[in-house]
């Protein structure tokens, strides 16, 4: 197990390389703590897979330094840095039982067979396969594979870290999570570092203590899922993080407001004086913008545009000004096309962004 | 004007795929077909569109009979899962190709439509690119321009968006319902999630393993699913389900639930004789409790599911798999304890076979009548 550090990591695809646009990996430092679980989550081009390939040592960064437990491993192979990986799609042996498959990585290694025994008998009754052992690879499930594929992964004790490059791609969508709970599972009993790659705000989430949010080469924030919901640093993971995403809408401040289409929204004095006037984006998410009743007085008024019933909960999407603006609901409160509805946007909530970037 | 699939069904190779199926497809419409894998929902479609024909029934299109009239005489339009796209033709040639198929119209008046729906699908600066050249959001865009320059009679879609990321699905799911909208084509939507048919709202026909199990609109049918299997599929997360009974106890009748206590019998079920039932719940309506309420269900957490702006606490209540959803983020130790409560007025009854017996009643309510402390305002506070 080790603590991983990433010093002043950039990676390019290009020779010559020098507008940030032409980096795949825009220069980023991070520490990652030994026997953490964390998670890469971005679309598909955001320098992800890159950073991935460069932590297993299939890339060398074009500049920078990877260190584990502060020892410098930029230069040395994936064997030489004992990363484990588990890929999108199983790579087990089908001739081989699931017995030799995880005992494969062991026995490569020359490791005395007691101890090959004890340990692939651990693993497998934590990926729920021990009385698989005895079987041949070749007519298991998908899911039983991918067990197979993470339990390599696992057996060995010597492993820096276990990457994971979206392992339940293949997996039947009523079953990924118990394999999400199986890899947290794993993670709490063997405090092994996981690293785990995925454009699935989901998979994330659930599985990590920490995930790092990435988009076009950057690292935009690294928090916990309550402060990637609660706080998005950047505009981009207020809208990726959440379902529907948080509501990006321009204001301007001024004495002492945010007018948004025109409207009126108090504001924190924090804010303010973070942020005395000018134009921004005020951010807030569905889930904490609150509704009055008819005709009541509130902060600012939202025309309906349309309603989402969504059983446990509506989706009330409208205008405020000239700007969309989605709101979570009760599914019992009655909402009508075209109504003007009263809405708080309770400041506690509100996030005011300045290029992008959270400010407050 | 309507549709019609008049006990439309199919059997392959001696396989039964389709349990006879009667729908009704009304012009201007979206019909939602869901269920899960291997429900009959593309082996229907292709019925549809004249790809395949049923083994018996009939299907009537504006009263005329077109059960054995070939596809290409029928008006329709479909687009699957993949990105289906000429991969040499540009965009504009890849969305024109239809119109220039059907050689109907002259040249000017395919151009105003192609940039008509170009437009609308946020397409206009891509036509001179190559579909390898667009992303995956680009690329089902571009096939859904052209199923819909034709301005066929019958859009069949076929889990067009199960291939995006949740992002590119979120955005393009909301397009879509504009795009339907004000148009008198019958659209056809499969999908494997509830969200979706929710969402898009209209009707929906719930398949399972070749059968019809219920159709409707689809608010009606989450609020009235006929069976135990319609009220799994139709709910996401899917339903809770409590096995007890409804019998007389002390100062009245009451539910007793197999493993707990005796609750109260809520006004909705009093019509509903003794007996054996499976008691229904919705994810949402479970909420964290104390082990004095009395609709306390002691639960053992086997992971919260957290999915952006909501969690997903999956607990085990003695041996039953048991789901809550809480709006926010929350963490949950695997293995932990917890006690989960609800309030009966919100259970549903199935009977031994598994029928509805009865529904909750659906009240309105408004936002300043959400009971202070649990919801306000229809916003929970994460805090």
């Amino acid at each position: 197990m080790a603590r991983i550090q990433l010093r002043d990591i950039a990676h390019s695809y290009r020779p010559d390389p020098n507008r940030p646009e032409d980096y795949a990996l825009r220069p980023l430092d991070l520490v990652w703590e030994d026997g953490g679980a964390y998670a890469l989550l971005g679309p598909s081009g955001s320098g992800k897979s890159t950073l991935l390939n460069i932590l297993s040592g299939l890339v060398r960064p074009s500049s920078g330094q990877l260190l584990f437990d502060g020892v410098e491993v930029t230069d040395r192979n994936t064997r030489e840095r004992n990363i484990a990986q588990v890929f999108q799609f199983p790579v087990i042996y089908d001739t081989m039982t699931v017995f030799g498959n995880l005992a494969f990585p062991l026995r490569n290694r020359g490791v005395p067979r007691g101890v090959i025994r004890e340990r692939v008998e651990k693993v497998a009754a934590i990926l729920d396969l021990s009385n698989e052992l005895g079987r041949r690879a070749s007519g298991l499930t998908a899911d039983a594979k991918q067990r197979i594929s993470m339990g390599r992964g696992l057996v060995r004790t010597d492993v820096a870290a276990i990457l994971f490059d979206e392992p339940l791609t293949v997996i039947d969508p009523a079953l990924k999570w118990q394999l999400r709970r199986k890899l947290k599972q794993i993670h709490n009993e063997l405090k092994v570092t996981l690293i785990y790659v995925t454009h699935d705000q989901t998979e994330a989430l659930t599985f990590a203590d920490h995930v790092v949010v990435m988009e076009n080469g950057e690292v935009l924030q690294q928090g916990s899922p309550q402060e990637l919901f609660e706080h998005p640093a950047h505009v981009f993971v207020g809208d990726f993080i959440g379902s529907p995403g948080m509501n990006l809408l321009p204001c301007i401040l001024q004495d002492h407001v945010a007018l948004v289409g025109g409207q009126p929204v108090t504001l924190s004095a924090h804010a303010l004086d973070a942020h005395p006037n000018g134009a921004l984006i005020l951010g807030i998410r569905p889930e904490f913008i609150e509704l009055a009743d008819p005709g009541e007085a509130a902060q600012v008024t939202v025309t309906v545009t349309d309603i989402e019933p969504l059983g446990g909960h509506q989706l009330i999407r409208g205008r405020l000004g000239e700007h969309e603006i989605a709101i979570k609901a009760l599914p019992e409160i009655l909402v009508q096309i075209g109504e003007t509805l009263p809405v708080w946007l309770p400041h506690a909530w509100i996030r005011l962004y300045s290029d992008g970037r959270l400010v407050n | 004007m309507s549709f019609v699939l008049n006990r439309v069904e199919s059997v392959l190779q001696s396989q039964r795929i389709l349990h006879p199926i009667d729908l009704i497809l009304q012009p201007g419409s979206i019909t939602t077909l869901l269920g899960p894998i291997r429900a009959g929902k593309t082996s229907l479609m292709r019925l549809m569109a004249g790809l395949d024909k049923p083994t018996a029934g009939r299907i009537i299109d504006n009263g005329q009979d077109v059960t054995s009239l070939d596809v290409r005489r029928r008006s329709v339009s479909m687009v699957y899962q993949q990105f289906i796209n000429y991969p040499n033709f540009t965009v504009y040639e890849n969305i024109v190709s239809p119109l220039v198929v059907s050689r109907r119209l002259d040249r000017k008046e395919r151009d105003r439509r192609v940039s008509e729906i170009a437009e609308r699908l946020g397409l206009t600066k891509l036509l001179k690119r190559l579909p390898a050249e667009l992303s995956g959001g680009q690329q089902q865009r571009c096939a859904l321009a052209r199923a819909m320059v034709k301005e066929s009679r019958l859009l069949l879609l076929d889990e067009p968006l199960v291939n995006l990321d949740y992002k590119l699905r979120e955005d393009l799911r909301a397009e879509m319902k504009s795009l339907f909208r004000g148009s008198d084509r019958i659209v056809v939507y499969a999908t494997t999630e509830p969200q979706e048919a929710m969402m898009l709202g209209g009707q929906t026909c719930v398949m399972r393993e070749g059968h019809k199990l219920q159709d409707g609109a689809a608010l009606d049918v989450y609020r009235q699913p006929a069976d135990l299997q319609t009220a799994a599929l139709i709910s996401d997360p899917a339903m809770n389900f409590l096995p007890g009974s409804i019998a007389p106890a002390t100062g009245g009748r009451g539910i007793s639930l197999d493993g707990g206590g005796v609750l109260p019998l809520p006004a909705d079920l009093e019509g509903l004789p003794d007996g054996r039932y499976t008691f229904g719940l919705h994810a949402a309506h479970l909420r964290l409790g104390r082990n004095d309420d009395a609709t306390a269900l002691p639960v053992v957490i086997e992971l919260a599911e957290i999915n952006g702006s909501a969690t997903l606490l999956h607990g085990r209540h003695h041996d039953r798999p048991l789901l809550m959803q809480m709006t926010g983020i929350y963490e949950a130790a695997i293995g932990a304890s917890a006690v989960l409560a609800f309030d009966p007025i919100n259970l549903y009854a199935f009977d031994a076979r598994g029928s509805l017996a009865r529904a909750p009643r659906f009240t309105t309510m408004l936002p300043s009548q959400v009971p202070v402390g649990e919801v306000r305002h229809g916003a929970h506070s994460a805090a």
